[in-house]
């Protein structure tokens, strides 16, 4: 059974996460804007930024965390391109160094546009081509659960990566195996590469899809942090979980909110300056 | 415990190579390394995995007919620690799931063995959709995969086994079906990425694989009623290639020949050539292998005899042009 660490989200721990988020978000900026002409994606790495706070500020204990402990928690990022926001994250929790963030797209640097595996950085997995991590994820669960481990197994998905193929095989495989150790966060912006979610591929209902595929499915405000404390607590026994996080592309820059042309680009001075300006909390 | 001998080499021929990998191998296998597991995408029965089933249900999964989640999944399996056989037909796992080969095992160094059962031509009246001839070119550009394929059912006990020791991606391609011909039949030392000389006698050399290893030492014998010796050597490990044993080879040859139930582009003969080519000097070298087509399907005998890879039109083959190159 799931232990229940953080049932009641005080107003304090709330305010710490809103906090942790908006640094997250200064810290993928200022990545961005380090990155230069090289570009960086910043759409899918803003939306993911409250799912990454909460996480690993108060799902994961620090404990869990420190990836020396060989039963930590596997965070499998399949959407390999939100490194501003998972990179910013690990950094916060001294996995990522600043020499390491410093290093971001440069020669021969092992911090690219989508993460390597690097373990003892925490970073459980190489992404970048899409629908691989889910598969991969469902492995490892499946090991938990085979050697007796009680470490959780959490997977980032896009919403545009469900249409691969490969997502679905490892959705029907994870209830068959009924790996209650496992949740899939699904990064529901509505906006792939190429426009809109229903424009580009409709799928329907995720949630109506996922329930069908035999999970748990939990769609909340994904930048709602006691929505998603809430839907990282709810487990039913012998089904995955499911997070569908509704959030926006771009979160929390006006001009590049629900905007695809910010799925990958080049972000000025000028832009960076404007994007701080809007900033509520600065850090 | 297996035992190594000649009267077992010759039960393990009747159930070919995979009947011998999966019948008899992988409980050596577990026995020496327990955290091993062996997954399947609905072929169980078909690789003859039934026994093992049954004795260790707890270290086998069924994935449902989803190659690419198997690999995904045994890449995780294999993060967590697991030595992993991941296996259904050749074909379908070296193409349906290229790109989780490339990922998982090149990319990720994941600790997967991949068994391609069926490759080459066996399957016969199956048709196209089931041959395999385009693997080895397929998995040797992708770097950091070990290529291992052996000549026979006993040298693929051998295969299980050191695949198993050996850590780091490894795929393990299987060839002919039940009753397959000998090549070994007392034991013998094998280690990866060292060739194997069976005659070493002639100017001339043949490098075969898998099934052909025993298509080449047949193809030798009626060159030898010819007058023409030739030295025919096991290449067991595709990759990394055993270099010494080509230079050595090169050296002492008027004529190279590669023979593989693949195709003539990319596989063992593209490889002995892609060596070969840096040389300021070499041996001429013949590539024989599978046409660069889509035939008819037919039975075994049939579509090898097409593609001139029996030992009578081997040996013809190499005649023609081992006299061409006489003066």
């Amino acid at each position: 059974m799931v232990e229940c660490k953080y049932s009641v989200m005080d107003k304090e721990t709330k305010s710490k996460i809103i906090t942790l988020s908006a640094k997250l978000r200064n810290h993928s900026l200022k990545m961005a804007l380090d990155a230069g002409k090289n570009g960086s994606h910043l759409g899918g790495g803003l939306s993911l930024v409250e799912v990454f706070a909460t996480l690993y500020g108060i799902v994961i204990s620090d404990e869990n965390r420190n990836p020396a402990n060989s039963n930590h928690d596997r965070v499998i990022i399949s959407k390999g391109h939100c490194v501003l926001s998972y990179y910013s994250v690990l950094n916060e929790f001294g996995l990522l160094s600043d020499e390491d963030i410093a290093s971001f797209e440069t020669n021969g640097s092992i911090l690219h546009g989508h993460a390597t595996r690097d373990l003892s950085r925490g970073i459980e997995f190489s992404g970048g081509s899409l629908g691989l991590g889910l598969s991969y994820a469902i492995g490892v669960a499946l090991a938990g659960k085979i050697n007796n481990r009680s470490y959780k197994v959490y997977a980032i998905v896009g919403d545009g990566e469900c249409n691969e193929g490969i997502v679905w095989e490892a959705f029907m495989s994870a209830a068959h195996f009924k790996l209650d150790n496992l949740t899939v966060i699904v990064d529901h912006n509505k906006l792939q590469y190429d426009g809109n979610l229903t424009t580009i591929m409709n799928m329907g209902s995720l949630k109506e899809k996922l329930d069908a595929f035999g999970f748990n499915t939990n769609q909340v405000d994904g930048h709602d942090v006691e929505q998603l404390v809430e839907a990282f607590q709810n487990y039913v026994c012998d089904k995955p979980n499911a997070i569908i996080a509704n959030t926006l592309k771009g979160k929390g820059v006006s001009f590049m909110e629900n905007r695809k042309e910010w799925h990958y680009s080049v972000l000025t001075q000028e832009q960076y300056d404007l994007a701080m300006s809007e900033q509520s909390i600065k850090i | 415990m297996l035992t190594f001998n000649s009267l077992n080499f010759r039960t393990w021929s009747k159930l070919g190579q995979r009947g011998a990998f999966f019948g008899l191998a992988v409980f050596e296998v577990v026995e020496q390394f327990d955290n091993t597991m062996i997954l399947t995408a609905d072929l169980a029965y078909l690789t003859g995995l039934e026994r093992f089933i049954n004795k260790y249900p707890e270290k086998f999964l069924n994935i449902g007919i989803a190659e690419q989640n198997m690999l995904g999944i045994s890449a995780g399996l294999a993060h967590e620690g697991k030595i992993v056989f991941a296996t259904t037909y050749a074909s379908f796992i070296t193409m349906r799931s290229c790109e989780q080969m490339r990922h998982y095992l090149g990319y990720m160094k994941s600790n997967i063995k991949i068994v391609g059962s069926g490759a080459g031509l066996i399957m016969s009246y199956s048709g196209n959709t089931h041959y395999t001839f385009e693997d080895l070119s397929i998995v040797r550009a992708i770097p950091n995969i070990t290529i291992l394929s052996p000549a026979d059912a006993t040298e693929s006990v051998k295969v299980a086994l050191a695949a198993a020791e050996f850590v780091g991606p490894v795929y393990i391609r299987l060839t002919g079906g039940l009753n397959t011909p000998m090549v070994y039949k007392e034991d013998y030392n094998f280690k990866i990425g060292k060739a194997i000389t069976l005659t070493n006698e002639g100017d001339v050399t043949v490098f075969a694989t898998g099934s052909m290893v025993y298509n080449s030492l047949e193809a030798a014998k009626i060159l030898k009623e010819k007058g023409i010796l030739v030295r025919v050597v096991n290449i067991h490990t595709v990759k990394p290639i055993d270099k010494e044993c080509i230079k050595v080879s090169n050296d002492c040859s008027k004529l190279l020949v590669s023979v593989e139930e693949h195709s003539k582009i990319g596989g063992l003969g593209g490889t002995v050539a892609e060596y070969l080519c840096s040389k300021s000097n070499h041996a001429p070298l013949l590539r024989l292998g599978i046409a660069d087509e889509f035939r008819h399907a037919g039975d075994y005998t049939y579509l090898l005899s097409e593609n001139r890879l029996l030992p009578e039109q081997i040996a013809h083959d190499i005649e023609e042009k081992y006299l061409s190159l006489i003066p």
